[in-house]
């Protein structure tokens, strides 16, 4: 459902930034051709917000369309390999398979409610771009998704997936042929059919209004177990993890917590190789404020201001930017956020497969691998609460391949 | 009064329009790139835009994409576009830097807006630079004495042109059709009404890019506009040059091809 009270955090301003140290994150750097649009969008997505026929429907659709509320879900076994008490937080089960569903109906409503008749959208691993064509599949809207061709060949699965739904899937043999590209691509699309088409950006950066949109559609997520959390164990955890590539799952879990100050927010970014070796996707960690894909963030990128290529063995996370929030959060000292290697990642995931009977998404399986940490970090009375924002069907090549199995 | 200011005043007392000539720095290498921006002065452009090539140009398509990847690829770094800008003045035609927003930051925007008027430039064209989010740049621009060209679109509130264009300095850019740079060869019926909207809120000249490749469409757009920009159309023709020389010819035959053209005045 969406937030009927007023915004928790006292972000974005009504421009969309999010300021910190002088600095001010989010914002509109986009091509005139989109400000119209932009704006548009803004007061759309505000009347909607405050319209409960809206709020109705897409509660409706969440309750009985997409599996809401998914289960907060008491991992023992796994919780004894962390050495706490660990809840999973299992987006996994949505309808699509991941948290992405929440954003997308949100969006896709919106969109027909704007009069459009075309909806776009970038994705990495695919999930995003599932969750759109089986919106759109829903919704009635013609469909049309951009992937990088190095994701469409390690993330298969899903460009079939999207095909049976009847989407477009056009591969992007632009630059690193990933996640970057792939929203590029779509936003040159959507310069040119704005006019008809809506673009449903998956996670919480672009130009505003997006991050705050994204924002408020995944905060379901976190305001669940909230509830959840405190019904089960009648206290607030001591940690919420989550993994972070763009953020939207993150934001999403961690939104509802801001205020609980005792509740440690922690983010975890795709290490990749390590790094030292330069071969990551760890943003927050290793990057730099910077403007991309129209938000001012920290991006990664060389001393000349060009976009780094990235690596992570997550299509999700493999992107060189992050959403403006979580500068905010990590500048502000309210969140933090470390950086997990595509080793210890498969570490997680294979712990999660082998102790639940849970394949996560790799994207996950990196706030898994966290969690693990984190437990260790906290001790045996801690409380964690980590957010499962997918399921790994999609990786188990990758997967097969990672473990010679 | 600076040098695009002139070069906009010339054209209009001889009742023509302006030739802006769009090249990214470093393509074919930065020499090449010099010698091709010099032919086309030479060939009757009136200001040169200098491209800062950069890894995501998500306002320009496969064309100049192509170029600035492969300017990039050959190591072409900000010092190489103030290069550029040096050796095109020193020719006698302004030259103003196109560049998308992030080098500029990465470099330092006061450190860059000091670097570019030592090479004699004339200022920066920002795409994805909207002048809300601009306020550190104007006042650099302001303080190096430099243009500041912003662009509008078809899509654009006649609130946001007034807002636009009183950012702007040397000219508006008129971005003649939704889209992106060298996917349409055609001037799209937006591009007059525009040019109209955007004179009710500025005295400063107009002048539109995107989708213009021939002499004949040069002189359509002349017809109501002050100043017409080309970009794909000469990077096309380079791509397809052998060496650096058939390039600097290329753009040279392009250049007086469409310098007729702003002479013409088609009627619209």
């Amino acid at each position: 459902m969406l937030p009927a009270e007023p915004d928790i955090a006292p972000v974005p301003d009504t421009s969309g930034h999010f300021p910190a140290h002088g600095i001010r994150y989010g914002g509109r750097f986009a091509p005139e051709a989109l400000m119209a649009a932009l704006d548009e969008l803004s007061a759309a997505y505000d009347h909607a917000r405050k319209d409960p026929a809206f709020a109705a429907e897409l509660a409706g659709l969440l309750r009985g369309y997409a599996g809401r509320p998914t289960l907060l879900y008491a991992a023992e076994r796994f919780g004894a390999q962390a050495g706490c008490t660990v809840l999973l937080k299992r987006e996994d089960l949505a309808h699509t398979g991941s948290h992405k569903i929440n954003n997308v109906l949100g969006q896709v409503l919106l969109a027909r409610r704007m009069g459009k008749t075309r909806v776009i959208a970038e994705t990495g691993a695919g999930q995003h771009g599932v969750a759109t064509a089986t919106a759109c599949a829903l919704l009635g809207l013609d469909c049309s998704v951009y992937m990088g061709e190095e994701d469409t060949r390690r993330q298969a699965l899903n460009v079939s997936r999207m095909r049976m739904l009847g989407a477009e899937v056009i591969p992007v043999a632009a630059g690193t042929r990933t996640l970057k590209d792939a929203m590029n691509e779509a936003f040159r699309d959507w310069v040119t059919t704005v006019a008809t088409t809506h673009y449903c950006i998956g996670s919480v950066g672009g130009p505003h209004p997006f991050p705050m949109m994204v924002r408020d559609f995944q905060r379901v997520i976190g305001v669940e177990a909230r509830g959840q959390v405190l019904e089960q164990h009648g206290r607030l955890p001591d940690a919420v993890i989550a993994c972070v590539g763009g953020g939207s799952n993150a934001i999403g879990i961690f939104h509802a917590f801001i205020p609980d100050a005792g509740v440690r927010l922690i983010g975890c970014e795709a290490g990749g190789d390590g790094l030292a070796s330069g071969r990551h996707a760890a943003t927050l960690t290793g990057g730099s404020p910077g403007v991309l894909h129209g938000m001012r963030t920290f991006v990664l990128q060389d001393d000349q201001g060009q976009t780094l290529g990235t690596h992570s063995i997550s299509a999700g996370l493999d992107y060189p930017g992050v959403g403006p929030e979580h500068v905010w959060l990590r500048e502000t000292g309210r969140a933090s956020y470390r950086a997990v290697t595509d080793a210890r990642a498969m570490d997680a995931f294979s712990v999660l497969c082998r102790t639940e009977g849970i394949i996560p998404a790799l994207e996950s399986a990196h706030a898994l691998a966290g969690a693990l940490d984190v437990g260790r970090e906290l001790g045996p009375g801690a409380l964690m609460v980590v957010s499962l924002s997918g399921r790994g069907d999609k990786d188990v090549d990758t997967a097969s391949t990672w473990f010679g199995v | 009064m600076s040098a695009v200011t002139t070069a906009f005043a010339k054209a209009a007392a001889e009742d023509r329009a302006a030739l802006v000539g769009y090249l990214p720095a470093g393509f074919p290498s930065v020499g090449g790139a010099v010698e091709a921006a010099r032919a086309m002065a030479a060939a009757g452009a009136d200001v040169i835009e200098v491209g800062l090539p950069y890894s995501d140009p998500l306002m320009d398509g496969p064309v100049i994409a192509e170029a600035v990847h492969r300017a990039l690829a050959s190591g072409t770094k900000p010092a190489d576009v103030l290069r550029t800008v040096e050796a095109v003045t020193a020719a006698g035609v302004p030259a103003l830097v196109m560049t998308y927003w992030n080098p500029v930051e990465a470099y330092g925007v006061a450190a860059f807006a000091r670097d570019l008027a030592a090479a004699g430039g004339s200022g920066l064209i920002t795409p994805d630079l909207p002048p809300e989010e601009a306020a550190e740049w104007l006042a650099v621009a302001e303080a190096c004495d430099l243009d500041r060209v912003f662009l509008v679109a078809p899509s654009s509130t006649d609130q946001r042109i007034a807002a636009v264009a009183g950012a702007c300095r040397g000219f508006v850019y008129a971005a003649s059709l939704m889209g992106i740079t060298g996917t349409r060869d055609a001037v799209s019926d937006d591009a007059a009404a525009l040019v109209a909207r955007v004179r009710r809120h500025t005295q400063l000249p107009v002048a539109v890019g995107i989708g213009v490749s021939s002499g004949a469409q040069a002189a359509q757009v002349a017809a109501f506009a002050d100043g017409v920009i080309v970009g794909s159309a000469f990077v096309r023709r380079l791509l397809g040059a052998p060496d650096s020389a058939a390039a600097a010819r290329a753009a040279a035959e392009l250049a007086s091809e469409l310098a007729a053209g702003v002479r013409r005045k088609a009627e619209p």
